[in-house]
């Protein structure tokens, strides 16, 4: 199963995503949270995103969420210091970070692999909340 | 010019302090348009880089600048230390096997360092970026690498820096967490061109000092 990666500069933005998430998968998929800094401070962490990318990997890759600005470059810097074939399994979905996170576990509880996963993120981009 | 690898950790330890000693200021320009923590994560991530390269001798001037790449990625924690990291990490594979620099070399580090910020941040010129004060700086310091006067064209790199840096106050930011101030963002000086002018000016004056009383 398709694995996933929260990176959020707060981890109670992350947290709470995880919560949500959660209440519609349960525990079927893995879920990892890479979030603040060692030291306690809002921010990323690339070598972190990295052993949560790795954790989250079980061999049908990962998809990474990613909030704001660092969090990107970050989970890019990461992802290209990881060895293969990990590296080549592991995705930043260019997606709102609770919209794609949710979207992204549901189709991966579904047994999708890597590109469908992604896409589903992905294509809550341009989703409309009011009719 | 030429200095081995205690000089080169010279320049670093007088970058650090530089940051170390505008730590408040930079913090202040990035609570004006960003996420008011650029002094905080530089500053603390430039202390980590100095306890490092304080804990284990290293000869080798590429693994000295990885060294502090890897320190500042895993340290800093907002986008300078990505960006700041692939910059020192790419000058540091072009002088892997070196223990010593001379000129050609220091311009090939910050032209090695420019290649990488824009690698990862994916920005030009005149976004209002670290790329504004640091491409300008660079451009001159590769049009006369050959200038025997090296004090001149150092100097002059360095105020092209400063124009750069000032100059973000007259352009809107398109990168980070200031691009959601759009216009507002207008008469504000960039954090991060203003923290790489710094560490750009403490490298120049440090360099100078070291040809001084060589």
């Amino acid at each position: 199963m398709v694995g996933i990666v929260l990176v959020s500069h707060a981890p109670k933005i992350a947290e709470g995503t995880l919560e949500l998430i959660k209440q519609m998968t349960g525990e079927k998929v893995l879920i990892e949270i890479a979030a603040g800094t060692s030291d306690n401070r809002l921010g990323t962490d690339p070598v972190l995103i990295g052993e949560k990318i790795k954790k989250a990997d079980t061999g049908d890759g990962v998809v990474v969420i990613v909030d704001l600005g660092s969090s990107i470059m970050s989970t890019e810097l990461a992802i290209e210091s990881l060895e293969e074939p990990a590296r080549s399994r592991a995705a930043i979905a260019d997606a709102p970070f609770i919209e794609g996170a949710v979207a992204a576990a549901m189709e991966a509880s579904f047994g999708k692999g890597l590109q469908d996963v992604k896409n589903a993120a992905e294509n809550t981009r341009g989703m409309k909340k009011i009719a | 010019m030429t200095m081995d690898a205690a000089g080169l950790v010279k320049i670093i330890e007088a970058v650090a302090e530089k940051i170390g000693e505008n730590r408040e200021f930079l913090t202040e320009l990035d609570s004006a348009i960003g996420d008011a923590d650029h002094g905080i994560n530089m500053s603390k991530g430039f202390s980590a880089v100095v306890e490092k390269l304080h804990s284990q001798k290293i000869d080798d001037c590429g693994a000295i600048l990885k060294t502090v790449g890897m320190t500042l990625v895993s340290t800093v924690g907002g986008a300078s230390g990505p960006l700041y990291g692939t910059a020192f990490m790419k000058a540091g594979q072009a002088m892997v096997g070196k223990s010593s620099l001379d000129f050609e070399d220091f311009v090939t580090i910050l032209d090695q360092a420019l290649e990488g910020i824009k690698y990862r941040g994916k920005a030009q010129r005149g976004e209002k970026t670290i790329i504004d004060s640091l491409e300008p700086a660079v451009e001159i310091l590769k049009n006369e690498k050959t200038s025997t006067d090296k004090k001149s064209v150092m100097e002059r790199a360095l105020n092209a820096s400063r124009d750069g840096m000032e100059y973000t106050k007259n352009i809107i930011a398109k990168k980070g967490r200031a691009s959601y101030l759009g216009e507002r963002s207008l008469g504000h000086q960039d954090p991060g061109a203003t923290s790489c002018y710094l560490m750009l000016e403490a490298a120049i004056e440090k360099i100078k000092d070291m040809c001084k009383s060589a």
